[in-house]
């Protein structure tokens, strides 16, 4: 075997690399005996942590610049500049999640668990590279349950809630439940192509049949659980509410943006334009379920996680309208679209995650008039619910635009009528965020959450993000340096 | 040239509008304004570094010694898709120099003067100071990216932002309700206008598919890259895409023309859209003077000018774009001088003048022609615009200065100040003599360029303008000597006593002055024509001049006649012809027309019908669309039953529904 293959994979071994920093660090780092010294160490955890991811993002971006096309193992790996595009835009997404965390991470009761957090964060991360640059089946299969488990595990973080234990078991048994699911559809692909490899599971022509399309909704039903698509999406709520808002922010969008790359690989590469007729057509109905059934499910929410978490089921109802486009365009929209979704949810968890570190309200109707005493928390979360929404000249706006463009650049009927529907979906998601900008700002009531502070963390977080929103779409560099990276093969 | 100069003109502006929108009230008023001002000052050097560079240092002449377009840098800003690329650029061709030099300058000179008007007697800043710098800043900004844009799109993005900005001002003192309601009006009548320009720009840019400037009107220099000349072979293709079609009686290509003079008609005033700009100097007179008299205000102008090489072929293919912008400038520079000799508050006065001044360059735009002394009225209308610029800027500040003293619009509160004020009534005479086309000053000479393109035009043209000419030197003159002149002055003397104000104010007075007096002097004709050579005819048509300095200086003597000494002449003169002194008072009842317009016809019988079918229909259906939707919403919520079983139940019938759906619709139907 030729060792330096392994060197193909620069960007998994520099996050590994990174995962073993963080682990010795937090094996040798000091532990202090003394009651509440504790905070010290963990505190240069979390800073070592950020250091090192941060230097590690930027490393990324050098491999993206330089790197080329890369197959390793065989071709069951490979990376192209596109691959390394999109995991650097999840770094810069992990990235605000651990500075969004690090105070978290140093309260109590979290405090003794020290860099756990990050361990587990950076594995699930791991998994989805793998996930990302997968060419085999089974490599995609290890990427997708490394990325799942420990996500369970963190999820079940915050030990002495109850709501925190429920969510976990909810998820580690739907989550089983869909991976077997997913192997049953794999296991019919291969009996009838013999073989797992992406390209040779295209070039094996095999004809369709049902048993094929059976198997493809099998596939996507275990990748669409991870993108929480209708009909497959019910723990999501329950998930997001129960868990840790950090881990609900990082369950939102870093694993929802690489789950949607993946689950565009696999489409367009596997079952590619030869079976494109049954696919779409499925996928289709699946968008319209799940951007539909998201929004009436955000309307009824008055807690603010769990208001989020339907407004991602439908916000990943429009990013697979980049994947259902299947050209250049759409891909370059997608990721644009992840990358501006990442910014203004992370936003919105940000100003969620800083009141509730401090009064441990959640609910929408404690957010009333929060504009009198937090005016800076409540203007990045009125951003923030701009963005999402797609009223311009915010981010949101444009990877709106740019999406239902690239959707309607495949130029059949059946597209327009679909990208009517969504945007008709637009309009009811506008009634919902506007809820909470009117909750904010409207309401005449005194605000139970007092003026407050907000740590240093938290706002370099929300300066980030903030900034991301309001930027992204107008520099318009950005998007024209992704639909330039797409022109080269995926 | 280096993109990084060009560039900071635009982005030093922008800079200095989120510095002092962001940061400005943890400054002080005074450093809020000496960071505006500087920024602005160097804004300024550096448009006249550049500018200098354009004309002078040689690298952008052609062979044959014409003036070439040179595109510093054109970024893509938005590309969606096919042809249809959005770029931001930045174009520098005679006249977008001249046009920085001529917005960076008035806008320094305004940034200086507002440090000292907007404060009151005891030196007082006004509240929202830093904002007021704020919002100058963005509007030099607004309008330094208009004059350069590449492309007819950014010219209307930006073309939008200043009458945003334009809006901001006006409305500066947001508590007045006559401000309020003076902004509203200015936005909404240039919106309407910006429509037909809108509409104009998507039929150009769909039959062309281009909305670059150099496409339409130049060729690229072979060999040379980023710089092109004037084409007029570019121009007749542009236009020839349309194919001839017709519509409503004109040529899809002159519509579209016309339509694109709608924006700039709106922008600048002209008749029928003229109605804001009197109301606009509810805002405070620095504005008036940046805005509304040197720079916005002739948006339209260079529009036209912009654009002028379709508007001469579309003229020599028969279409009727350039003789509808003569005829609109020639009516609206009579209208507009009639109804300034009869305004009683200066500002008004002066707002009138400009319309009429705005409107002689629109005339001189349209009278020109291939061969006819090389498109002389370009030159001129450009010439025109720079001392116009200039010598209007300089009458507004000297108004403001009066204004501060006095604390009145009125001229009949001020009436013989030349003692009091003697820098401003110097400065303010300097004006009057310069708009009046008196020689040595430099109104003389531009105006004497456009009667001379008009006189080549037609013998009708120059008679129409010569007499409007004429009617300016005469109010402007009514002017004065209602001001400085007619009878001492009767306000408090001694301390409160108008005098010349601070020299924040008085400097920009006099260095306009001086400008004013000489700027005619440029030898603007070696340097600016519709297709960068210089036009074989240049000089003075002594006929022409000596013709339109008699009607000035018998217009001048009537004034004083008239005006000089308190007397009853004036009211003989009114109540000689009442009615139509009324309507000239009332400006020829535009207002009333437009309110009967809008109130009694387009409220009662075409909003009210639609508001009943809004409120019954439309609202119904879109309540009946939001209670399903909730109604929905209710209904599907026992989806979420919060059991882990139901969930994996729900995924497997989901999942075994698509596969088996999509099986029984494939196998089935097809």
């Amino acid at each position: 075997m030729d060792y330096s293959q392994f060197l193909a994979m620069k960007q998994e071994i520099g996050l590994l690399i990174v995962f073993l920093l963080v682990f010795l660090y937090d094996l040798f780092a000091p532990r202090y005996a003394v009651a509440g010294t504790d905070k010290k160490a963990v505190k240069g955890i979390s800073t070592v942590t950020i250091v090192l991811f941060a230097i590690f993002t930027a490393y990324g971006f050098c491999c993206s610049v330089i790197g080329n096309t890369q197959v390793a193992f065989g071709g069951m790996y490979s990376t192209t500049p596109v691959v390394a595009t999109i995991k650097n835009i999840l770094n810069i997404g992990v990235l605000v999640v651990l500075i969004q965390s690090m105070k978290w991470n140093a309260s109590e009761p979290q405090i003794m668990r020290r860099a756990e957090f990050y361990e587990l964060l950076l594995i699930t991360l791991f998994g989805m590279y793998l996930m990302m640059s997968a060419r085999h089946f089974l490599v995609f299969l290890i990427g997708l349950e490394s990325a799942s488990l420990p996500l369970a595990a963190m999820v079940a973080f915050d030990k002495n809630k109850y709501e925190s234990h429920e969510a976990a078991v909810k998820y580690i048994l739907t989550a089983v439940f869909s991976s077997a699911i997913f192997m049953l559809g794999l296991s019919f692909v291969y009996g009838l192509t013999g073989t797992l490899y992406f390209d040779k599971i295209a070039a094996s022509h095999v004809e369709s049949s049902g048993l094929l399309i059976v198997a493809m909704a099998f596939v996507m039903a275990g990748i669409g659980f991870k993108l929480s698509l209708v009909p497959f999406h019910l723990w999501t709520a329950d998930v997001y509410q129960g868990a840790p808002t950090s881990v609900t922010s990082y369950l939102s969008v870093i694993s929802k943006g690489a789950t949607a790359f993946a689950f565009m690989v696999v489409m367009v590469q596997v079952f590619g334009q030869f079976y494109a007729a049954a696919w779409e057509w499925m996928l289709y109905a699946l968008i319209i379920l799940t951007i539909t059934v998201g929004n009436l499910f955000a309307i009824r929410q008055r807690n603010m996680k769990r208001f989020l978490a339907f407004s991602s089921v439908s916000q990943a109802g429009y990013i697979m309208l980049g994947v259902i486009g299947a050209n250049q365009m759409s891909l370059a929209a997608m990721m644009f679209y992840i990358l501006v979704y990442i910014f203004s949810n992370l936003a919105a968890f940000g100003v969620i995650q800083a009141i509730e570190n401090k009064t441990g309200l959640v609910g929408m109707d404690s957010y009333r008039g929060l504009h009198k005493t937090n005016p800076r928390l409540a203007f990045a979360m009125m951003l923030a619910m701009f963005s999402l929404a797609g009223i311009p000249p915010f981010a949101g706006f444009f990877s709106k635009f740019f999406i239902f463009t690239g959707a309607l650049n495949q130029g059949s009927t059946a597209m327009y009528v679909l990208v009517l529907i969504a945007l008709i979906n637009t309009i009811v998601s506008l009634y919902y965020y506007l809820l909470v900008v009117k909750a904010m700002y409207i309401a005449p009531e005194e605000c139970e959450i007092a003026r407050f502070k907000s740590g240093c963390s938290e706002r370099l977080a929300l300066v980030i993000t903030v900034g991301g929103i309001i930027l992204l779409g107008i520099v318009s560099i950005v998007y024209n340096s992704i639909l330039t990276m797409t022109t080269s093969p995926m | 040239m280096e993109a990084t100069l060009p560039l900071l003109i635009l982005v030093l502006p922008l800079l200095m509008f989120l510095f002092l929108g962001l940061f400005g009230k943890f400054l002080s008023h005074k450093w809020a304004g000496i960071i505006g001002t500087v920024g602005m000052g160097v804004t300024m050097i550096i448009a006249y570094y550049t500018a200098y560079t354009y004309f002078f240092s040689g690298q952008f002449v052609g062979a044959d010694g014409e003036r070439l377009q040179y595109i510093v840098f054109d970024q893509d800003w938005l590309s969606l898709w096919g042809n249809l690329t959005i770029k931001l650029g930045f174009l520098i061709d005679p006249i977008s120099a001249l046009m920085l030099v001529v917005v960076t300058t008035i806008s320094f000179m305004v940034h200086l003067y507002s440090n000292g008007y907007m404060r009151d007697h005891h030196g007082v800043y006004e509240t929202g100071f830093q904002r007021f710098y704020a919002f100058l800043s963005l509007f030099s900004f607004s309008m330094l990216g208009l004059v350069v844009a590449t492309n007819i799109f950014q010219m209307y993005i930006f073309w939008e932002l200043v009458g945003a900005s334009s809006y901001l001002l006006i409305g500066f003192y947001y508590t007045k309700p006559s401000a309020v309601s003076a902004s509203k009006k200015a936005f909404i009548v240039t919106r309407f206008a910006d429509l037909g320009f809108l509409i104009g720009i998507l039929i150009l840019s769909f039959t062309t598919e281009t909305f670059d400037f150099m496409s339409l009107t130049s060729s690229p220099l072979p060999g040379v890259e980023n710089t092109y000349y004037v084409d007029a072979a570019t121009a007749t293709t542009a236009l020839e895409s349309a194919g001839g079609q017709m519509f409503l009686g004109g040529s899809l290509m002159t519509w579209a023309l016309v339509l694109i003079f709608m924006g700039g008609m709106g922008k600048s005033a002209m008749m029928p859209l003229h109605i804001w700009l009197p109301d606009a100097m509810e805002g405070p007179t620095p504005v008036s003077a940046l805005i509304h008299a040197a720079t916005m205000v002739v948006a339209g102008v260079y529009l036209v000018a912009r654009l002028f090489p379709l508007f001469m072929i579309n003229n020599a293919m028969g279409g009727a774009a350039l003789d509808i912008v003569t005829v609109v400038g020639a009516l609206t520079a009579a209208y507009a001088a009639i109804v300034a000799c009869t305004q009683i508050d200066i500002k008004r006065v002066l707002a009138f003048s400009t319309i009429s001044q705005i409107a002689f360059m629109m005339v001189s735009l349209g009278v020109s022609r291939e061969g006819m002394h090389d498109n002389l009225g370009y030159m001129a209308s450009m010439f025109h615009l720079f001392t116009h610029a200039m010598f209007k800027a300089l009458l507004f500040l000297g108004a403001g200065a009066l204004i501060h003293a006095v604390g009145s619009n009125d001229y009949t509160a001020m009436h013989g100040l030349r003692k009091h004020m003697p820098i401003t009534h110097i400065t303010f005479l300097v004006g009057c003599l310069a708009i009046a086309g008196i020689i040595p000053f430099s109104g003389f000479f531009s105006k004497d360029e456009i009667l001379t393109a008009c006189f080549g035009n037609s013998a009708v043209a120059y008679v129409w303008m010569s007499l409007v000419a004429g009617l300016t030197a005469f109010y402007m003159f009514r002017l004065y000597y209602l001001i400085f002149w007619w009878k001492e002055h009767n306000v408090p003397q001694g301390h409160h006593a108008p005098k010349d104000q601070p020299w924040t104010m008085t400097l920009p007075l006099i260095l306009l002055g001086i400008v004013a007096i000489f700027c005619g002097f440029v030898p603007f004709a070696d340097m600016v024509s519709w297709n960068g050579h210089a036009p074989h005819h240049s000089g003075i048509n002594w006929t022409v001049a000596s013709i339109s300095l008699a009607v000035a200086i018998i217009a001048i003597a009537i004034a004083t006649a008239m005006y000089r000494k308190e007397n009853a002449m004036p009211a003989k003169m009114r109540s000689f012809f009442p009615r139509l002194w009324t309507a000239a008072h009332k400006r020829f009842y535009f207002d009333e027309l437009y309110m009967f317009i809008t109130h009694k016809i387009i409220f009662d019988r075409v909003c009210k019908p639609i508001a009943w079918f809004d409120r019954h229909i439309i609202d119904g259906t879109m309540d009946a669309f939001a209670a399903i939707t909730n109604k929905a919403s209710y209904a599907i919520r026992g989806l979420q039953s919060g059991s882990a079983q139901s969930y994996v139940w729900v995924y497997l019938i989901g999942a075994l529904l698509l596969g088996g759906g999509t099986v029984a619709i494939i196998f089935l139907f097809f």
